[in-house]
């Protein structure tokens, strides 16, 4: 068998476990292992400016490729620095792994020069983290992390590596385990049958049913399911913010998205159903608004793999634990085969109520002579790329407007940090998209404040040649938080407003890469033409919006799904 | 209402930090813990006594089942159970105070494990209940030092917890 160094069989285990791409930054208690990375050509490094943008462009990829990325940073402040985009990826449930350099164990407790417990540290926001304690161990650790992340309900796997781990002269026997048996972490790889079951029976019987999908399809990779159990039944469909492509947008039984931004006719039926069919999804307090005032008719089927979503906000009547994908085969099989057809009438009455629904308001916006709307900007993007782009967004108002006017009909597209909440997220996480697909069109819409959480990218994006489309839709304001204060403390706007933006078009110009800037209506879409034609070019397109807009529909606050702000004046 | 959860961990280092780090992040309560190596020495048994309404004691062994650590666990509250907790205590004893004390720990089958001319040393084991009945019984004046173990405790009958 061959002898290895920690180092060496580190890197051999990234490449035994077929990693392409890691993204990271050296520093000294991981020198041994950049070393290892240098005497070789099978993984390739990107070396990003901070260590956020390094998690994000890994969580990025995992996201539109549904496998896991890879972080390598050194101890301490390098540790630390991933510890936003490890707590993004979390709640999101984005399987990655983050190898970690460390002081040598030696050292650890002594207060050594850049040493942070970062066992200690990322607990609470890691589905698990391993530190390495002897280097022949490291194969297997390295194939456990992989199987842990990707395994299950997903998450990001910290992986602690002291620097005599990886000492080069010491060297062991290398084997890449085939296999991960551990006794404790047995994810459920089929849900229960009698629960299947019944919930097939409640869905034929349903009057007034509703299929709610999150995340957990499009990380579940079941779509297809979904789609097929939605058009046999002829149910209506909503996504989560976080499931958003999961079902054809342009789909007719597709009603958008649901909560607090989500559409009027979602929101409606939600509250007005009286069957939930809850697939990958968590009644995330985004979605669910008063808990007690949630869905008073509806019946609860509630699919995931993560028995501890289940009756965690809101309880469900019929809980059936197990991988999406299988669970909705299980049940288009028996939906097929059963004698009781869907009740037609009852849902011809319902599809009318929810076409009333759609009539009375659908997804729209005022336009304006005077100023560019953030949302017809986004309408164009989906013009211009067919719908077909991946597209990553930051936070706030710009996320909101694209979730609402990009239609996305495919899964793994739609790239955006709906959990935490990160800013910061979008032109890594882009960067991380372009990279695996050079030939796709990959777009971050963002904003000026978000942009600046981690604009230093922009010089990875000229190292790498990565040409992503940069949307700033630029308002000179935190807009969420503005539209909050606007809305709840009397425009006060209370350290929401950007006094001395820079000039974003130098400033993609010091960095090598293209920037157009737009502020009339009319060039709107010819100068987007523009920016696009430009395959092989970053080109960062700072687009000067209506600086009032507000992101409406808007759920009232402790209200239940129906109490919606539609617009500054009208509230249902 | 209380509960009594028993879990079998992986005996490594830090796992027990996972179990405590749990419980503060989600905001669940501990009111004691008691963990130590079992027969096979990869597993240690822990034993968190806790409360909460149904639904959060659901969510905490739902939480506790996701660490990767945690092989196995039980909430012993569910069905009969046996509960033990140990409890030293030290009291002043000294004139005719000795006898009543005495009298008393006979009374709880508790042992006098050590003696000086002033004061008494008791080891007392049972439910927690009834420790707390020994301390009120001596009277409180009287108390130099107490320490409990926490709750320990096992099914009754032929349900074991075991991988």
């Amino acid at each position: 068998m061959e002898l290895l160094s920690g180092a060496d069989m580190l890197i051999r285990s990234l490449q035994d476990e077929g990693i392409e791409y890691i993204y990271g930054y050296p520093g000294g208690a991981a020198l041994h292992i950049y070393d290892a990375l240098f005497r070789q050509d099978k993984v390739k490094h990107i070396l990003v400016r901070h260590e956020q943008a390094a998690v994000h462009m890994a969580d990025g990829y995992a996201r539109a490729s549904g496998k896991p990325g890879t972080v390598l940073v050194t101890s301490g402040p390098g540790a630390t620095n991933t510890i936003t985009g490890i707590a993004t990826a979390f709640m999101d449930s984005i399987p990655m792994v983050v190898l970690c350099g460390q002081v040598a164990s030696t050292l650890i407790g002594e207060d050594a020069f850049q040493e942070t417990d970062m066992i200690g540290v990322s607990r609470p926001v890691v589905k698990h983290n391993i530190s390495v304690r002897h280097p022949s161990e490291i194969p297997e650790v390295i194939r456990k992390a992989y199987y842990i992340a990707a395994t299950g309900r997903p998450g990001p796997v910290v992986v602690d590596i002291p620097k005599d781990m990886t000492t080069p002269n010491e060297r062991y026997e290398y084997e890449y385990p085939k296999k991960v048996k551990l006794r404790s972490y047995n994810p459920a790889i089929r849900g229960h049958a009698g629960q299947i079951r019944k919930a097939a029976e409640m869905l034929l019987a349903a009057k007034r049913p509703i299929i709610y999908a999150g995340g957990g399809v499009v990380l579940g990779k079941a779509s297809e399911q979904l789609t097929d159990l939605a058009h046999m039944l002829g149910h209506p469909v909503t996504n989560t913010l976080m499931g958003i492509g999961s079902f054809p947008a342009s789909d007719k039984q597709s009603l958008g998205w649901l909560g607090m931004h989500g559409s009027y006719e979602s929101n409606m039926a939600m509250h007005h159903s009286d069957l939930i069919l809850a697939v990958g999804a968590r009644f995330d307090d985004r979605v669910t608004n008063a808990t007690e005032k949630f869905c008073p008719g509806a019946r609860i089927i509630h699919i995931d793999i993560d028995p501890a979503s289940i009756s965690k906000t809101v309880e469900a009547d019929v809980p059936i634990v197990g991988p999406v994908d299988s669970v909705l085969k299980e049940l288009i099989a028996l939906v097929k085969e059963s004698k009781a057809k869907p009740d037609n009438d009852a849902l011809k009455a319902w599809w009318k109520q929810i076409d009333e629904w759609r009539a009375f308001h659908g997804m729209r916006y005022e336009k304006s002579d005077t100023y560019i709307k953030p949302q017809e900007v986004i309408e164009a993007l989906h013009r211009l790329t067919n719908g077909d782009a991946y597209v990553t967004t930051d936070v706030g108002q710009h996320q909101m407007f694209t979730a609402q006017y990009y239609k996305f009909n495919k899964p793994n597209r739609w790239i955006n940090s709906g959990g935490l909440g990160t800013m910061g997220f979008g032109l890594p996480a882009a960067m991380g998209v372009k990279l695996s697909y050079p030939d796709d069109d990959v777009i971050c819409v963002t904003g000026e404040g978000s942009i600046q959480m981690n604009i230093q990218e922009l010089s990875t994006c000229k190292q790498y040649n990565l040409p992503v489309k940069v949307v700033n839709l630029n308002n000179q304001a935190l807009g969420m938080v503005k539209q909050w204060q606007d809305m709840n403390y009397e425009s006060r706007h209370s350290q929401s407003y950007m006094e001395s933006l820079p000039d974003f078009i130098k400033l993609a110009e010091a960095y090598g890469h293209v920037g157009i800037r737009i502020d009339r209506k009319e060039d709107l879409e010819p100068k987007l033409k523009e920016a696009f034609a430009m395959k092989d070019k970053l080109v960062f397109i700072d687009i000067y919006v209506d600086p009032h807009e507000h992101v409406y529909p808007m759920q009232v606050a402790r209200g239940s799904m129906k109490d919606m702000w539609l617009s500054k004046t009208e509230r249902v | 209402m209380r509960r009594i959860i028993s879990v079998l961990l992986e005996n490594e280092p830090g796992a027990l930090s996972r179990v405590v780090g749990l419980f503060s992040q989600r905001n669940y309560n501990i009111e004691t813990l008691t963990v130590a190596p079992t027969e096979d020495e990869t597993l240690s048994r822990l034993t968190v006594t806790t409360t909460g309404s149904d639904r959060v004691i659901e969510q905490i062994t739902k939480q506790l089942n996701k660490l990767i650590e945690v092989v196995k666990l039980v909430d012993l509250t569910e069905g009969s159970h046996i509960e033990r907790e140990l409890m030293l205590i030290k009291l002043k004893a000294s004139g005719s105070q000795r006898a009543e004390i005495k009298r008393t720990v006979d009374i709880f089958r508790g042992q006098i494990v050590d003696v000086t001319s002033t004061v008494y040393t008791v080891q007392l084991a049972g439910d927690s209940d009834k420790l707390d009945a020994f301390i009120q019984a001596v009277g409180t004046t009287g108390v130099l030092e107490v320490v409990r173990s926490g709750v320990s405790g096992i099914a009754r009958g032929e349900k074991v917890l075991s991988i």
